[in-house]
């Protein structure tokens, strides 16, 4: 008894539980993610920032697994920054993407990550992609990790295409605030990072400075 | 739709095939009556903190074996590099092989770059060593030290997830040592300040968890000096006797006495010197 309800944080793996998003908007993307790192029922980070740069002008969202979710965001930066020396020019998002694919693709039944590449390149601007279980597509937002389940309803009635800047940022940090109201893994703080031609700015919105709701 | 996988081809990277054998053959054995010898854990409360001029790494000094302490006064604050020490919870042999393969590792790498080592390096290679072997390895760290960027402080999961925070507490004593710190953690703190604070989280850990006990140590590392207490604290002192039970000789009257010596043969005689140089 001593042994599996003490030892409990040696064998349970470390997850991200996780509300992360990704929104397009014309000259840019906003990510928007929550802070909370869970192995268990203990919290073992409360401001972790999910949002982890691939490059300069590309992030990405990390979900699940948070050994296998930093292991291939490290891997991928590595990947993207030789690209991008080898050819000379700043890597497209899309490149990112592939190569994020290509890792969830191969390990398919060993990771158990989902990663949202989003960013700015010069040839299509900003692009959000979703690579979860190995495929890849392009979405003008995406939205992932446990907490998503819970605002699916909201973003599907909240979003309008062609929104501004601002306006992206509001409707990001409503949704994390939502999320993080309703799932158990995901609180904390909210980052988020804007990414446009001049480059990536980061925020961060702490607990009590959220969107109050209806039920607070 | 039927597969045969008769021959799987050999592609790269570890099979843990016989680790789902081995939990098949302990639940056969568990089945019988009979339990495998359990590995040596450290149960443990470990904690690192950031100040103003460096980190404070604490850790308790218990050692336990199923449910016996097996070590009342074991050392769970590893060396790493001069400027880099890591402390271990989780398996016993595992945090100790772990940290000394990194901390051989790391000394070439210095070589090699002529440079003091990065408290990151050492996380890096910390992490993609234990993702490599999938949370096989159970050793659960928290590495902290001062370079030329600084002092830092992470803290390493046996999957290959790292944090890097200015307090982490690790082992079945954390959430009795975060509790302490969250109530009392300042930014910037003075040294002393820092220590008491180290000291406290890694008491409430040995006094509210079974697994965690004895002493507490300490190590204070800043840019120039290493200050590695062990022990800062000895939180558990034996007790003295307060009264001697032993029987005074004659209280057993001897009503009779024979003695028989043994006829004993010489057979061979060896000696060997022992080197006392």
């Amino acid at each position: 008894m001593f042994e599996t309800s003490n030892s409990s944080w040696l064998s349970e793996e470390v997850k991200t539980g996780t509300t992360i998003m990704a929104i397009e908007f014309d000259g840019g993307v906003v990510l928007g993610s929550d802070s909370r790192v869970s192995a268990g029922e203990s919290i073992v980070n409360r401001v972790m920032n999910k949002l982890s740069p691939l490059h300069d002008k590309i992030y990405c969202a990390l979900s699940g697994s948070a050994a296998d979710a930093q292991a291939m965001a490290d891997m991928v930066s590595y990947q993207l920054q030789l690209h991008s020396i080898e050819m000379g020019e700043a890597p497209r998002v899309s490149s990112a993407a592939t190569l994020v694919r290509n890792i969830s693709y191969k390990h398919k039944e060993e990771l158990s990550a989902h990663l949202i590449v989003a960013g700015w390149d010069r040839r299509k601007g900003g692009q959000v992609f979703v690579t979860l279980d190995g495929m890849i597509a392009r979405q003008p937002f995406a939205v992932g990790g446990s907490g998503s389940s819970y605002i699916y309803g909201y973003v599907d009635s909240a979003y309008r295409p062609g929104m501004t800047k601002e306006e992206c940022l509001h409707f990001v940090t409503n949704t994390l605030t939502l999320a993080m109201g309703r799932d158990g893994s995901s609180g904390g703080v909210a980052y988020l990072v804007t990414i446009t031609e001049k480059g990536s700015e980061e925020k961060v919105i702490l607990g009590n400075e959220l969107p109050a709701f209806h039920d607070e | 739709m039927a597969s045969l996988s008769v021959c799987q081809p050999q592609c790269g990277g570890f099979s843990f095939e016989n680790s789902k054998r081995n939990a098949l053959l302990e639940a056969e054995f568990t089945k019988l009556g009979h339990s495998l010898p359990a590995a040596r854990k450290t149960g443990t409360t470990i904690c690192g903190v950031v100040f103003k001029d460096g980190v404070v790494l604490g850790a308790d000094t218990r050692a336990t074996e199923g449910m016996i302490v097996a070590d009342k006064n074991c050392s769970k604050i590893h060396y790493i590099s001069p400027n880099i020490y890591c402390c271990g919870a989780g398996t016993a042999a595992d945090t100790e092989m772990t940290t000394q393969i990194i901390s051989s590792n790391l000394e070439l790498h210095a070589l090699s770059t002529g440079r003091p080592s990065r408290v990151a390096t050492a996380n890096r290679m910390l992490k993609q060593m234990l993702f490599r072997y999938q949370g096989y390895i159970g050793a659960a760290l928290v590495l902290g030290g001062v370079d030329s960027a600084g002092p830092h402080l992470y803290s390493i999961y046996p999957h290959g997830s790292t944090d890097k925070l200015p307090y982490v507490t690790m082992g079945s004593g954390s959430l009795a040592a975060m509790a302490v710190f969250e109530d009392r953690y300042k930014q910037d703190m003075e040294e002393g300040e820092a220590k008491q604070l180290v000291r406290d989280a890694i008491a409430a850990g040995i006094f509210n968890d079974l697994g965690s006990g004895s002493n507490i140590d300490l190590c204070v590392i800043t840019k120039n000096n290493i200050d590695y207490i062990r022990p800062h604290d000895k939180a558990n002192k034996k007790g003295v006797r307060s009264g001697s039970y032993k029987y005074k000789r004659g209280t057993t009257g001897v009503l009779t006495k024979n003695i028989i010596p043994l006829d004993l043969e010489l057979v061979e005689e060896v000696v060997q010197t022992m080197d006392t140089s």
